[in-house]
């Protein structure tokens, strides 16, 4: 039998993100000097700041098996919010809360189909999804709005060197990976993916966690809306249109499954999303086609679920325990 | 003496069909409660009222001598109810500690103490007899491992009230009999239990009271001397049975192979120093035509692992298998199309698609022999009346209709299924794990009258049971495996049930 072979490529596909990402860096820079530089880099994270946020929010929903399909919505209504207050010269200390707050209703919305009504997530999100589209086409009137320039100062301002998106969406991580790993209702909600009437019957408020990874999601997709307007300083009828697509790739490629109960936000999503931007920038960088940045990032993920899911095999594989030695 | 928990005539209807019917009985402090009746008998709605996942419709229940009405299973919970499922609730994608204070995690500063976790974690599991790192994750384990962490698991917190339903499925001897001791120091504690099984021996061992159900109602009760074994069957199924084994109608095969009359007794299934490193070694025997073939064996000894390698579902290192001659090869696919079937041990895990129908169920192996037409859609005519033809064959109870979800039969209609969905293959070979695990005695005894027709029609039918009582009662020969490999072989004027069980024992 060959396993000895066999238990050394397991390592190599167990890590076959950061492999990925480790021959991606590497291969755009030996393309361009100007993609490994500091500079760049940081510019890199920068970018990936907002998926990586709203790939944290999804992630917990994914754990749960469910799936939150609103976050682009989302994040247009938070962004057209904050776009009006900010024009009708409401202060950032109002602005801020009310975006948040709007993420948090919206996370509400969603929490209330999927567990009183019960709703599959799919569909109740779907709804959400038009439903965050059309009022935010409302509230803008379909018109682009460019947003003040102290605005804009939020995604460069620095604290101690390190850019403001940056120490938010690290925030959010250190947060979301604490709760996840070492607090009970982190633990309880691997549980709930895993099987959700015996949680039930083990004595867990299932419906409190199910309505919570909602609720969080869309906060998480309002934080990840401030963190792309910061940047774009605009908010067009598009902004943030099939962005939790973008979130859900990010949390596949960081290993959370989509049956729930496996995954985690770090290194998982966070690696996902900073591989998803890499691409992009890396190609920016190259002067690549646009039209192309979708093919190989599509090109990527699946090279990453296809790993994952040989992986899943040889796992069930060799996972036949020996019963005796 | 006042009793910890008390059933003032509990009524409960779904659908308008009465399950319970008055049911009253109590349970005093340090007590052990038996509670035994057929699959359908109502066991199942009883401990639903208990731990609050359904209310009844009349009557009431008492509990340390306050009204009891939970809402759902935190408040059975809270009350000091703990419960031992008899289908496992446990998270394969968590580790043993986890598993075991999932509900209430030592904390501080809402942090998880985990330190603290995994001592109080493994000091449970060794009060169970686990002997597995904390730390382990729940998908490595065996089912009686599994079963060992549901019964830590309820001892997760001070519960005055246990109920354990059919705790010992999967368990091997040793470690039935270590359950059994912390059962009994669980009553010396002072904590009462209510123990429900159909392993009729183990009940009335452990008992002090016991509680008879039938269709809803309550046909015996009292101190657990005044019940036999007997006894307990015959108010079960409401009738003398005279037998838990039927008569097989044709004589029973020869012993020594050489006399064996053709064509009944030709070699079907041969198995040839069979290996695979770690699971199973040195695997050698002969299955005939018409021949029930017992396989006997603690937990882990290798028998499902081997009903495994011959279907073709884990692969194996060495030697080789044929079935009536050419050698027996190929995926489960190919092998079910020579004449293989596979019983599995958990019928709920691999062997139903739960949410799916009856009919959906019963045509899983064999749908595709139903589209003949050229675009290869289903002829319904054909398909019901095979569908028909092997409900009455399984005798499946008529009124369950065949458009009915799976998951709402009983253990035994659900394992009738199971059989009748291979019978419909026409199998040569069956292979059955554990075939009537968690059904009721009258279910039971239908299966074995099955696999004796099926044998006496030419088919050879092996048969994995931890009953050896039932391999005794119901097999041609019995094969012991211990560790991997066959430690024993007993022709049926040579069954010993002490000498059996010694081959299987750990030397």
């Amino acid at each position: 039998m060959n396993h000895t072979r066999q238990r050394h490529l397991l390592p190599l596909l167990n890590h076959a993100t950061l492999i990925l990402f480790a021959l991606v860096l590497a291969g755009f820079g030996l393309l361009s000097p100007k993609f490994l530089t500091a500079a760049n880099l940081s510019h890199l994270l920068v970018q990936a700041s907002s998926t990586a946020v709203i790939g944290v929010g999804v992630t917990f929903v994914l754990l749960t098996a469910g799936v939150d399909l609103s976050i682009g919505s989302i994040m247009f209504v938070a962004a057209a919010v904050a776009g009006k207050l900010a024009l009708g010269g409401a202060p950032l200390a109002v602005t801020l809360p009310a975006i948040l707050g709007v993420g948090m209703v919206f996370g509400a919305l969603n929490a209330l189909l999927v567990t009183r009504l019960g709703i599959l997530a799919f569909i109740a999100t779907l709804g959400s999804l038009y439903v965050g589209r059309g009022f935010g086409l409302w509230l803008t009137q379909t018109r682009a709005m460019n947003l003040p320039d102290s605005f804009l100062t939020l995604g460069t301002v620095r604290l101690v060197g390190v850019p403001l998106p940056l120490v938010i969406s690290g925030g959010v991580v250190a947060v979301a990976h604490i709760v996840l790993t070492r607090t009970p209702f982190g633990r309880q909600i691997y549980a709930v993916g895993n099987h959700l009437a015996a949680a039930r019957k083990a004595g867990l408020n299932t419906r409190r966690l199910l309505a919570t990874v909602y609720i969080f999601s869309g906060l998480c997709a309002a934080i990840g809306g401030i963190l792309s307007l910061a940047q774009l300083g605009a908010v067009s009828p598009t902004f943030g249109t099939n962005r939790e697509f973008t979130a859900i790739a990010a949390a596949v490629l960081g290993g959370t499954s989509l049956f729930g109960g496996r995954g985690g936000v770090f290194p998982g999503t966070v690696l996902g999303a900073v591989l998803i931007q890499s691409v992009e920038n890396g190609l920016v960088i190259l002067n690549a086609d646009p039209y192309l940045y979708p093919l190989v990032t599509a090109g990527i993920i699946f090279l990453a679920v296809l790993i994952d899911s040989t992986r899943s095999r040889l796992m069930a594989h060799w996972g036949q325990r020996k019963i005796f030695v | 003496m006042s009793p910890l928990l008390q059933f003032e005539s509990v009524g409960k209807a779904f659908l308008g069909v009465d399950v319970l019917k008055a049911v009253s009985f109590g349970v005093a402090p340090g007590r052990i409660v038996g509670l035994v009746g057929e699959n359908g008998a109502g066991k199942s709605t009883l401990m639903n009222l208990l731990g609050g996942n359904l209310r009844p419709d009349t009557g009431s229940m008492q509990f340390q001598g306050a009204p009891y009405a939970p809402r759902d299973s935190r408040d059975a919970r809270r009350a000091g109810i703990g419960f031992v499922h008899q289908e496992l609730n446990l998270f394969t994608n968590l580790d043993l500690a986890e598993n075991l204070f999932l509900s209430d995690f030592p904390t501080r500063g809402g942090l998880i103490r985990r330190r603290e976790l995994h001592r109080r974690a493994s000091a449970l599991l060794q009060r169970v007899g686990l002997g597995l790192p904390t730390t382990t994750v729940v998908s490595r384990l065996s089912t009686g491992e599994r079963q060992l962490l549901e019964v830590a698991r309820a001892l997760s917190f001070d519960a005055r009230l246990l109920i354990l339903d059919e705790p010992t499925t999967s368990l091997s001897v040793p470690e039935r009999e270590r359950l059994f001791a912390l059962v009994r120091q669980l009553r010396a504690e002072g904590r009462s239990l209510i123990y429900i099984s159909h392993t009729l021996g183990d009940v009335l061992d452990l008992a002090d009271e016991l509680v008879v159900l039938r269709d809803g109602a309550v046909v015996g009760q009292g101190p657990a001397c005044q019940f036999s074994s007997d006894r307990l069957v015959a108010l079960m199924v409401g009738r003398e049975l005279k037998q838990l084994f039927p008569q097989r109608q044709r004589p029973r095969l020869p012993n020594s192979a050489e006399c064996l009359a053709a064509p009944a007794g030709l070699p079907l299934l041969e198995v040839r120093g069979l290996g695979q490193p770690g699971v199973v070694q040195d695997i050698s025997f002969t299955l005939h035509r018409g021949e029930v073939l017992g396989v006997s064996g603690l937990m882990g000894a290798g028998r499902t692992e081997l009903a495994r390698i011959l279907f073709g579902l884990d692969p194996h290192a060495a030697g080789t298998m044929t079935l009536a001659g050419p050698p027996l090869t190929g995926p489960p696919r190919e092998r079910i199309r020579r004449g293989l079937a596979l019983l599995t041990e958990s019928r709920r895990d691999d062997g139903l698609c739960l949410e799916a129908s009856v009919a959906d169920n019963l045509a899983l192996v064999t749908v595709g022999r139903h589209a003949r037409s050229p675009l290869g859609l289903l002829r319904f005519a054909g398909l019901r009346a095979a569908l028909g033809k092997v409900r009455a064959a399984v005798r499946l109870q008529p009124r369950l209709t065949d458009e009915q979800a799976v998951q709402t039969l009983s253990g035994g209609n659900q394992q009738k299924v199971v059989l009748a969905k291979w019978l419909l293959a026409e199998p040569q070979v069956l292979l059955l794990d554990e075939p009537t695990r968690g059904i009721d005695v009258g279910a039971k005894f239908e299966i074995y009258q099955l696999i004796h027709q099926l044998a006496d029609r030419g088919a050879g039918v092996v048969v994995i049971s931890s009953e050896l009582e039932e391999l005794t009662g119901l097999c041609d020969r019995i094969l012991v495996m211990n560790r991997g490999r066959i430690t024993g072989e007993f022709s049926r004027d040579n069954f010993d049930s002490a000498r059996i069980l010694q081959a299987a024992l750990p030397t």
